[in-house]
């Protein structure tokens, strides 16, 4: 049976990471899996939880009135759901629900901040692969904007 | 001189977008075609349009072409009676390099109506599989409504060394797949891309950000080709409509090696 620390290790959110941070996150993680259909986080809610997908997917949603909910992206094994769990106000901006079996890696909002505020190497490591991602979905989001098919 | 053929028959892909299938009037087969070859489709009385192929190359009975329904001569194609005369001059053009691609992978990028030109590709690489590597099909649609070929795609995905990915840009309740532009689907790809020729059509923005994305997962520029669309009026480069930079896309192209085309793809108003 795979150790928490090193199914942190193993995901390619945290490629090639130094093991005493791994270390360090782990004290703040916890397996987690949602039934399919499963709410994992909701809008307007506090987020005090990051996650590292292992498997499984996962469907952000946007409530608009009058309109069923759009879902703007699906994320799958290897990605990570939630950052807001690191700005304040510390709350979500989307629904996140589980559109299969999913299973996953939840760490604690605010023991990662205190953590990372702790130890600003540790913190400045992952906000360097937060950046990143933010950055792959910055420009899938324009992407999405351009409306290229239109 | 355009050949005269007749409207076999006509299916509805998606709310605007046709399958139209024609066979010779005369009784002769079809001029083959290559891969990525386009005709001129002369619906008598509204006028003569570009489409690219998007049949089997293999089928010597029929010519088959995917379209939008979005002008007055695909309207009049789209809306004709089975047995209907359309005039067909062609095929024209350079076609994807399927045989360049023998015993490499093939890697297959789409968006939206893009996966009609591509299609015969996939036909080729299907009906000859011990001559290419793995075959990886990513597909992007604005919806999931608007998904092509949808039930080839999961045919296809079943397949061994094939892998078939669908994405759309706005998912509904419904629909299960990958939510998200088509770069996205590239992390659930297993490519090896040192060792594969990829082929890419769909709008010019999709295939810019895909060609960057082959180049950052090790793929040489050399071995990336694009298919391009522009207002083709003669297919034989005289009329000069298609012109593109230096190139005549309906002689020079539609298919162009991407280390060729880059520097244009990026120009403000080409």
């Amino acid at each position: 049976m795979q150790t928490l620390e090193r199914i942190i290790a193993e995901h390619p959110f945290f490629s090639e990471l130094d093991a005493q941070y791994a270390q360090l996150l782990t004290g703040c993680a916890s397996n987690v899996r949602f039934d399919s259909g499963t709410y994992l986080l909701k809008e307007g809610e506090g987020a005090n939880e990051f996650f590292l997908i292992r498997h499984g997917s996962v469907a952000l949603e946007i409530f608009a009135p009058q309109r069923k909910p759009i879902i703007i992206q699906t994320l799958g094994a290897g990605e990570i759901l939630g950052w807001s769990w690191l700005l304040p106000p510390y709350r979500w901006r989307f629904h996140a629900r589980a559109v299969e079996p999913t299973r996953a890696i939840s760490f604690h909002g605010k023991c990662l901040r205190t953590k990372c505020e702790q130890n600003h190497d540790l913190g400045y490591e992952l906000l360097k692969r937060l950046a990143g991602v933010m950055g792959q979905r910055l420009e899938a989001t324009r992407l999405q904007l351009i409306d290229v098919y239109a | 001189m355009p050949v005269a053929y007749a409207l076999h028959h006509v299916s509805q892909e998606t709310d605007d977008t046709f399958t139209l299938v024609l066979e010779p009037k005369d009784g002769r087969s079809p001029e083959s075609f290559q891969p990525g070859q386009f005709s001129m489709v002369w619906a008598f009385g509204a006028g003569e349009v570009p489409i690219s192929i998007s049949g089997d190359p293999s089928d010597a009975a029929h010519l088959t072409y995917t379209i939008r329904s979005v002008g007055p001569a695909t309207r009049a194609l789209v809306s004709a009676e089975a047995g209907t005369s359309v005039g067909v001059r062609g095929p024209f053009g350079r076609g994807w390099p399927v045989d360049a691609a023998r015993e490499r992978d093939v890697v297959i990028v789409a968006g939206g109506i893009g996966l009609a030109p591509l299609r015969p590709v996939i036909y080729r690489v299907l009906a000859n599989r011990n001559e290419y590597g793995r075959l990886t099909i990513l597909y992007g649609a604005r919806r999931p409504a608007d998904v092509l070929f949808r039930e080839e795609l999961v045919s296809w995905s079943l397949l061994p060394e094939t892998q078939a990915l669908v994405t759309v840009d706005s998912g509904d309740l419904g629909w299960t797949g990958h939510v998200g532009v088509v770069t996205t689907l590239f992390r659930h790809a297993k490519l090896f891309p040192h060792d594969s020729v990829a082929m890419i059509c769909g709008p010019e923005v999709m295939m810019r950000f895909v060609a960057q994305e082959l180049q950052a997962r090790g793929m040489a520029q050399s071995n990336i080709f694009l298919s391009m669309e522009r207002n083709m009026k003669c297919a034989v480069g005289f009329c000069g409509h298609c012109q593109w930079g230096p190139h005549f896309i309906c002689k020079d192209g539609p298919v162009f090696p991407y280390s060729r085309i880059r520097p244009l793809l990026d120009r403000y108003e080409l």
